[in-house]
């Protein structure tokens, strides 16, 4: 065994995560080539469909707004040591409190309709973040167990609520009614005609801006420093005073609260009305986006871009090449995961070994023994 | 004496034995080891002759673990050759370091607390895929070590049943069950009550006189002059200097290993104590298994004073603080400060107590008073966060915590002196000197300090202890909790014992013999120990 230490922080944020993601590609191109196609031109396919022209752009970027908003519900609650599995549920359940307020005023202008339909998506994504986070920090029962149960809840929630309360009448299907303009969120494509007929709106100047508070609280604010006490060491954080009870809490809510942000972009920015299983898994995304960004605002930003291109060239990938599957997309979005998230240490030990190998101090240190050698 | 008499013959006789080639069990040369830009061993020589205890001492970081764990096959030296019973070897990893007879004690156990002692001995070394036999032979021979040296423990007792002092043996069994014939004890009796360490003098002894070499890293000096043939000083990973134990006395050990002279008595003047600032009365605390750690202890602590709680680890002090201090829920009794008594319902109860003035070093740093993840300076501010020192409203003022954390970096030298470093990456002494410093540096009324030089080097804990009495000294009122009896003798104006929850007796440091606190200590009552 060779020496080793740290990798500089550069490597360790960007050069690991490129090679793991290299790693994912290779082994999807061999799936690729298994079947018979060629993955070079798959490559090329997935990244024509994802950034070559403006609907695919409009495309990946509308799919990287619900990742983003779902990988930083899972950073939150990661920095206080907390694993919410639960932001498909979360998300889920707000698309209610967004669907509610859009509805009663979509009369009105979207500047009024959309900060309201915010703080109500995220009121009701933090609330079923907090039951969870109260269950865990009054009653023991683990966040991992609960959220997971919750999202099941929160489907069959929703589909009584489809189907009993908020169907539009005269329609067969389990929907609510459509919102009229003041309801709904002004498309990019209106200032940008770049982006041709995707459904990528104003939700992502949101999103981005969540990336910035998201910075601002872990690292800056005092909540932010409490939170990350408790994720690293909770005994710590119990003898310095905070109550760890009421940090669950409020991680779990803040959490969920900003899983429920997907519910603008979905029923405000892209369905105008409340349907069956909007979220499609974002949640689920939001957890791999979270582990390759590294739980790092901007890291979530790259990740939730690429899980966008992956989704939008994945779409087109299906269409051009009839052979690649949806179930194949799928396959490679596991694979990055599994080198991403699942193994994102197995190169570590060898990049580090070969950073000791190449730093300044080991050329130094060979010379030195090198010209004393040769003097003796 | 007669000791010395069998030290001086021993080499000969190792070399009379049949197989034995050297006279030295193990001899290092020339040994470097780096860690990126810190050089922890330089040029390190060492001879551990066969047959006797050697021992080896220096501050934290001086490199004696990075050596041993050279010797044992956890690193590899950059250079340097390493000689077993005087043949090369290049030791790839501690199955290698085994098969060579040497086997490690480290200061944390190595055990698994739900399975049995027999267990844990052939945990890694069966030789079979069927455990029967390994099991009855390691019985049969576990019965013969224990014998043998003096080790008796109970084959079929769960670890998480047995003491501290029986699970340090189960250790020591593993290793001779393996076939160690060089023994490393890394820091072994810093969780032994005193008849305990005595005891695994006299076993260390037995091994002695059996033939097997045995290497002590410790920092006690005490311990060293009581038991060791040779010893070495290392400093700032080189080696000083290797001094034959008689010759020698703790002054010089100390000078060696900090590289100036060190007062080992502590320095004070008599104490001039105000009013009363914390009482404490008829607390009781309960664990979660109902069982009572803490059992109705009154006492209070005046302005000025340093009181200790002496008394053997586990007694309920670790309750008895973590109570005072607002972290757990006492089950009866209250806690007043300048007659104010503190609320300690909920899990925030700490940062209450604080506001009221109380200030608390905690025993354990790396568990409760640290998060080694995080960087120095964050750790400055911890418990006091929310202070508007750091900020008035939601954000915090990082530039005013890193300025402050700068600051005590200075005045408590503390090193490197980087607040941007990694807490895990500090020293014990120096994290240990990062608490104090947050603790310290601030307006309080109460400073209640648990196991303050606990894995602290000797240079630091000449400072650690002048601070404590420049506190008491401030008016402070001090609370001092430690294992080391001689940390309570020596800081303390007056003394608290503490035995199976209750507090057992009180003495006078200046004129309380140890054998009256060892009593005490030991749960017997003060009437009859005084007789």
């Amino acid at each position: 065994m060779s020496a080793r230490r740290p990798l500089p922080r550069w490597a360790d944020i960007l050069l690991l995560p490129a090679i793991n993601l290299a790693m994912a590609f290779l082994i999807s191109g061999l799936v690729v080539l298994m079947i018979g196609e060629n993955p070079l031109y798959a490559v090329q396919v997935i990244l024509y469909g994802a950034f070559g022209y403006g609907d695919g752009v409009g495309y990946t970027l509308y799919y990287a707004t619900n990742f983003i908003f779902t990988g930083l519900a899972f950073a939150i609650a990661a920095h206080a040591g907390l694993f919410n599995i639960g932001g498909n549920g979360q998300a889920y359940v707000a698309g209610l409190g967004a669907i509610l307020v859009a509805l009663a005023l979509d009369q009105t202008h979207w500047l009024i309709t959309m900060p309201l339909a915010m703080i109500a998506a995220g009121v009701f994504g933090g609330i079923w973040g907090l039951i969870p986070g109260y269950l865990q920090a009054k009653r023991g029962s683990h966040v991992v167990i609960t959220t997971i149960m919750f999202n099941f809840i929160a489907a069959a929630l929703m589909v009584y609520m489809l189907n009993r309360v908020l169907k539009a009448p005269n329609t067969m299907a389990p929907e609510s009614e459509t919102l009229d303009i003041g309801g709904r969120v002004p498309q990019l494509r209106e200032f940008i005609p770049f982006f041709g007929y995707s459904p990528v709106n104003l939700t992502i100047v949101v999103a981005i801006a969540f990336l910035v508070g998201a910075y601002i609280l872990i690292w800056r604010t005092k909540l932010g420093y409490q939170l990350r006490t408790l994720g690293h060491n909770p005994v710590a954080s119990r003898y310095a005073g905070m109550s760890n009870s009421k940090l669950i809490m409020i991680a779990m809510t803040l959490s969920g609260a900003c899983a429920g942000m997907v519910a603008i972009n979905e029923v405000l920015g892209v369905q105008n009305r409340l349907v069956l299983d909007f979220v499609a898994d974002a949640g689920f995304v939001g957890i791999a986006v979270a582990l390759i960004g590294r739980n790092h605002p901007i890291g979530i930003g790259l990740a939730a871009v690429l899980f966008g291109a992956l989704y939008q060239g994945g779409q087109e990938l299906q269409f051009v090449i009839p052979a690649v599957t949806r179930e194949m997309i799928e396959v490679i979005q596991a694979l990055i995961i599994l080198f991403t998230g699942a193994m994102e240490g197995l190169f570590r030990p060898a990049l580090e070994r070969g950073f000791v190998l190449m730093s300044v101090e080991q050329k130094a240190e060979a010379t030195a023994r090198a010209t004393v050698d040769s003097e003796s | 004496m007669s000791a010395d008499n069998e030290k001086q013959q021993r080499p000969d006789s190792a070399a009379a034995r049949p197989g034995a080639r050297s006279e030295w069990a193990i001899e290092l040369e020339k040994i470097n080891k780096s860690f990126g830009a810190v050089h922890a061993n330089k040029d390190i020589d060492l001879k551990v002759r066969r047959g006797t205890i050697h021992g080896i001492v220096g501050e934290n970081g001086a490199g004696k673990s990075t050596l041993m764990s050279i010797l044992y096959g956890f690193y590899t030296a950059d250079s340097g050759t390493i000689r077993v019973n005087g043949e090369p070897h290049a030791i790839t990893d501690s199955r290698h370091a085994l098969a060579l007879g040497i086997g490690m004690v480290h200061q944390h156990f190595m055990l698994v607390d739900n399975m049995t002692v027999l267990d844990n001995v052939i945990l890694g070394a069966e030789d079979s895929p069927f455990l029967n036999k390994t099991l009855s032979r390691a019985r049969q021979q576990l019965i013969k070590l224990g014998e043998e040296y003096s080790l008796e423990v109970d084959p079929d007792a769960l670890i998480e049943n047995i003491s501290v002092g029986q699970q340090q043996r189960v250790e020591i069994l593993k290793a001779l069950f393996r076939g160690a014939d060089i023994l490393i004890l890394d820091e072994p009796t810093g969780v032994l009550t005193p008849a305990e360490a005595d005891h695994l003098f006299r076993v260390l002894e037995t091994l002695r006189a059996e033939g097997k070499t045995v290497i002590l890293i410790t920092h006690k000096l005490r311990e060293i002059m009581a038991i060791t043939d040779e010893v070495s000083v290392m400093r700032q990973g080189e080696m000083v200097e290797t001094l034959q134990t008689k010759d020698t006395n703790p002054e010089q050990i100390a000078e060696l290993m900090v590289g100036r002279r060190v007062l080992l008595q502590v320095e004070k003047q008599p104490a001039t104590p105000g009013g009363v600032v914390l009482e404490v009365e008829n607390l009781s605390v309960r664990d979660r298994l109902g069982v009572d750690r803490v059992k109705d202890v009154s006492f209070s602590v005046r302005a000025g004073e340093i009181v200790g709680i002496a008394g053997v680890a586990g007694n309920g002090q670790s309750e008895l603080l973590e109570a005072i201090s607002g972290i757990s829920d006492p089950h009866s009794g209250s806690v007043r400060i300048n007659g104010q008594t503190l609320d300690m319902r909920g899990d925030d109860g700490a940062a209450r107590a604080r506001r009221a003035g109380l200030a608390h070093v905690p025993e354990d740093r790396h568990r409760m008073g640290l998060v080694v993840t995080f960087e120095e300076w964050e750790n400055s501010i911890l418990g006091y966060e929310t202070y508007p020192n750091y900020g008035k409203g939601a954000i915090l003022d990082s530039a005013a915590a890193q300025a402050e954390a700068q600051k005590r970096i200075e005045m408590f030298d503390i090193r490197p002196a980087n607040i941007k470093l990694k807490t895990a990456n500090f020293s014990g002494g120096n994290q240990q000197k990062i608490v104090l410093a947050r603790e310290m540096d601030r307006d309080l009324e109460v400073l209640v300090v648990g196991q303050p030089t606990r894995g602290v080097d000797i240079g630091a804990i000449e400072f650690i202890h002048k601070q404590i009495i420049k506190m008491r000294d401030a008016g402070k009122a001090v609370l001092l909790v430690s294992v080391e009896l001689d940390e309570i003798r020596s800081l303390s104006d007056r003394i608290l014992v503490m035995f199976d929850g209750k507090l057992v007796g009180e003495a006078d440091p200046q004129t309380a013999s140890e054998r009256d606190l060892g009593m005490m200590m030991a749960g017997v009552e003060q009437a009859e120990a005084a007789e």
